[in-house]
């Protein structure tokens, strides 16, 4: 191991880092800005130009509130709850393909941290954990209506992990690798996968919709019945956590909504372009289909109510997982009718 | 030397953690050491570089059967007074037992030292770099040990349809009544 | 019945057809409408910037007025307290002493005059009750405060000023009151 690839790799951790936190900073502003936009409204615009300033000043808001531990709580786990739900948000980052490599001091860098062979197997893991932070906050609380949020995102989460499973095999049969860059680099140019599985996609979107708590699906911390879900005994910089955590869950699933069904960072007339300037080009064509993922999921949110209980739990085993399989299957048999098998 | 250093923390840290599960009094924190071990198990199958093993021991243990643990365990009453209390003579008997169970299983292991893997020696450094890996591991599964995963499977599915028998069943005894 | 409007929806309950119940024309059809609503012209006023055109009855901050030679118009009759259905009203009166003539108009007056901005319900009865002409309303925004009993007006706020007269004219002069 040389020093080099050390400080190559920490540095890009720490922007990425910054990056994920700044997005999603911004994303409450902008969410913010695009629900006031939906109802004919302005939004924030006192803080700095156009408002820009607010997530300053709510950062700011949110580190000066008192920090309150309910008396009966279960301390520890009330406090690394938030920490949990922060980490696993983050650490998806680590295995995406911001672009293709670029060479910088004479050396060729790999703009991702590390390709893990089983990268989409690595982002099962982490959604599959991800479920904890809301659980162990909800349960340590020592409140009825976390504790509800606690078990809605719990069952949720484990309901909609089998269908968004079952839809990203279809991907993984088609490009016959579990690594992202590789899944990444067959779709070169405007050979998207999308194409070839709109199904898989639309079973992919609700699912992560659901993963990340987003609205219609934001059952576990819906202020109407639960005032708050498990956050409601939150408060100060762990509330934002939690709340922060949403939004850098929601930035990474645009990431792979991207990568995985649009191409990542390929555009069309790529091939014009090499070295860096390909790169530049490759990460801005990348974030351009996050930002546009996180504006659809916004878009949702702000047009949809929220489903029922019973509904969720229709839709997650009754509709998507039979529809996902089923395309699962019908991809599986014609990959292996190209294949000659028949 | 930094593979032994590494190994033998996550060793000691594993050791730790496991027996945490067994030593916490509350059942909520013995699930999350419980989880924890996971993850340290998970670590030594990294350095054994069985990447897809260990991904799917945090995805199945970890993230699928522990949460349901926890989802359980929420929705029970854990207060002390709710506790059952255990006669002298049960926990004497649980003693012994686990005693006993612990001997065999020292007396097995203490005779099973793994081989010292000679003929991976032979092989080159990409060949051992991809032992682990999901292809080999489907090539290994869908040859070799093609009887035991069809069988495992044939399994799962009598335990499926078995779930589902019981949820019916106590169905009709509801509407009988 | 016939529908006036001609927008009336007969509400049925027949099982949904397929394209229905797969939900996501509906959907994309709200989306739509959300989508419309982003390019609209926002309603919101800035409020410290812009300021919304008052109608000319707008009853805002009370005023309690003095005649041309700068002397207070209440007699602390108490009316205006009897007529105010929220409470808000509280006086307490006493006697005009000798030299005092410049200051107050009557020979009675209000010593103590508090209105409670936090009770009011800018209802303009007390204006109505008023034999004297003393107190009325104007079009100018109660401001907010920190502490409720900042709210509690007394003469200080409510009494005009010599040097800055209320103009009062705009309400009173709609032609829906009589002349002042």
């Amino acid at each position: 191991m040389d020093t080099a690839l050390i400080i190559e790799k920490f540095v890009l951790v720490v922007i990425l880092f910054l990056i994920s936190l700044g997005i999603a900073a911004y994303s409450t502003y902008f969410e913010r800005k695009l629900a006031a936009w939906i109802q004919d409204r302005v939004g924030p615009d006192r803080a700095g130009p156009f408002g820009i300033l607010q997530p300053i000043a709510d950062g700011v808001k949110m580190f000066l509130k008192e920090d309150f531990t309910p008396q009966n709580s279960d301390k520890w786990l009330f406090i690394i709850g938030p920490g949990i739900a922060m980490f696993t948000a983050l650490i998806t980052s680590a295995i995406i393909p911001w672009g293709p490599d670029i060479t910088l001091f004479g050396r060729t860098m790999s703009l991702q941290v590390t390709d893990f062979n089983v990268g989409v197997l690595y982002i099962f893991g982490v959604v599959s954990i991800g479920v904890y932070g809301i659980m162990i906050g909800g349960w340590a609380s020592n409140n009825k209506y976390s504790l509800f949020g606690a078990i809605r995102a719990s069952s949720q989460m484990i309901s909609y992990e089998l269908a968004m499973g079952i839809s990203l095999i279809t991907i993984v049969l088609m490009s016959g690798s579990l690594s992202l860059t590789d899944i990444v680099n067959k779709q070169h140019g405007m050979d998207w996968n999308i194409w070839y599985q709109p199904i898989s996609f639309l079973v992919f979107f609700i699912c992560s919709l659901a993963e990340t708590n987003r609205a219609p699906f934001d059952l576990p911390e819906c202020e109407s019945e639960l005032i708050g879900g498990y956050h409601t005994e939150y408060s100060s910089m762990k509330l934002g956590l939690f709340l922060f955590s949403e939004y850098v869950a929601m930035f990474v699933s645009s990431a792979l909504m991207a990568i995985l069904f649009f191409g990542g960072y390929n555009f069309p007339g790529m091939d014009a372009f090499s070295g860096n300037l390909l790169a530049l080009l490759c990460v801005v064509a990348f974030f351009a289909k996050i930002f546009f993922f996180i504006f659809v999921i916004m878009w949702i949110r702000w047009t949809i109510p929220r489903f029922r209980f019973d509904q969720l739990m229709h839709l997650g085993w009754k509709t998507l997982i039979p529809i996902a399989i089923i395309n699962m299957l019908i991809t599986g048999l014609v990959i292996a009718f190209n294949q000659g098998w028949f | 030397m930094t593979y032994e250093l590494i190994s033998y923390i996550l060793g000691g840290l594993t050791i730790g953690s496991a027996l945490m599960v067994i030593l916490s009094r509350h059942p909520i924190r013995s699930v999350m050491y419980l989880v924890i071990t996971f993850f340290f198990i998970s670590g030594h199958m990294v350095l054994m570089n069985a990447q897809f093993l260990a991904i799917v021991n945090v995805i199945v243990y970890a993230g699928a059967i522990m949460v349901l643990f926890l989802f359980v365990l929420m929705l029970l009453n854990l207060n002390k007074e709710s506790e059952p209390k255990m006669s002298i003579a049960s926990q004497v008997a649980a003693i012994i037992s686990g005693g006993i169970f612990l001997l065999v299983l020292l007396a097995a292991l203490s005779e099973s030292i793994l081989p010292p893997m000679p003929q991976q020696m032979s092989k080159s450094i990409a060949d051992i770099q991809n032992e682990g890996l999901v292809q080999n591991l489907g090539q290994l599964l869908f040859s070799k040990y093609i009887v035991p995963f069809e069988v495992s499977s044939i399994l799962f599915l009598a335990a499926m349809v078995g779930s589902v028998l019981l949820a019916k069943r106590e169905k009709q005894n509801t509407e009988e009544l | 019945m016939e529908s006036l409007s001609n927008r009336k929806k007969v509400v049925s309950d027949k099982p949904m057809t397929f394209v229905e119940s797969l939900y996501l024309p509906a959907i994309f059809s709200g989306m739509m409408v959300t989508l419309k609503h982003m390019f609209k012209r926002r309603k919101t006023i800035k409020y410290p910037e812009e300021q919304r055109v008052f109608a000319p009855v707008y009853r805002g901050m009370h005023v309690l007025k003095r005649d041309e030679q700068g002397r207070e118009n209440c007699t602390a009759c108490g009316l205006c307290a009897v007529a105010c259905p929220a409470e808000a009203i509280t006086m307490v009166a006493a006697e005009r002493e000798k030299g005092e003539e410049n200051l107050y108009r009557e020979e009675k007056y209000a010593e103590i005059y508090e209105i409670n901005m936090l009770r009011c319900i800018f209802c303009g009865l007390c204006e109505e009750a008023c034999p004297k002409e003393a107190i009325f309303l104007t079009d100018r925004i109660v401001p907010t405060e920190y502490e409720r009993n900042e709210f509690i007006y007394g003469k200080d706020m409510l009494v005009e000023k010599l040097d800055k007269r209320i103009d009062i004219t705009k309400r009173q002069d709609t032609g829906k009151r009589g002349a002042v």
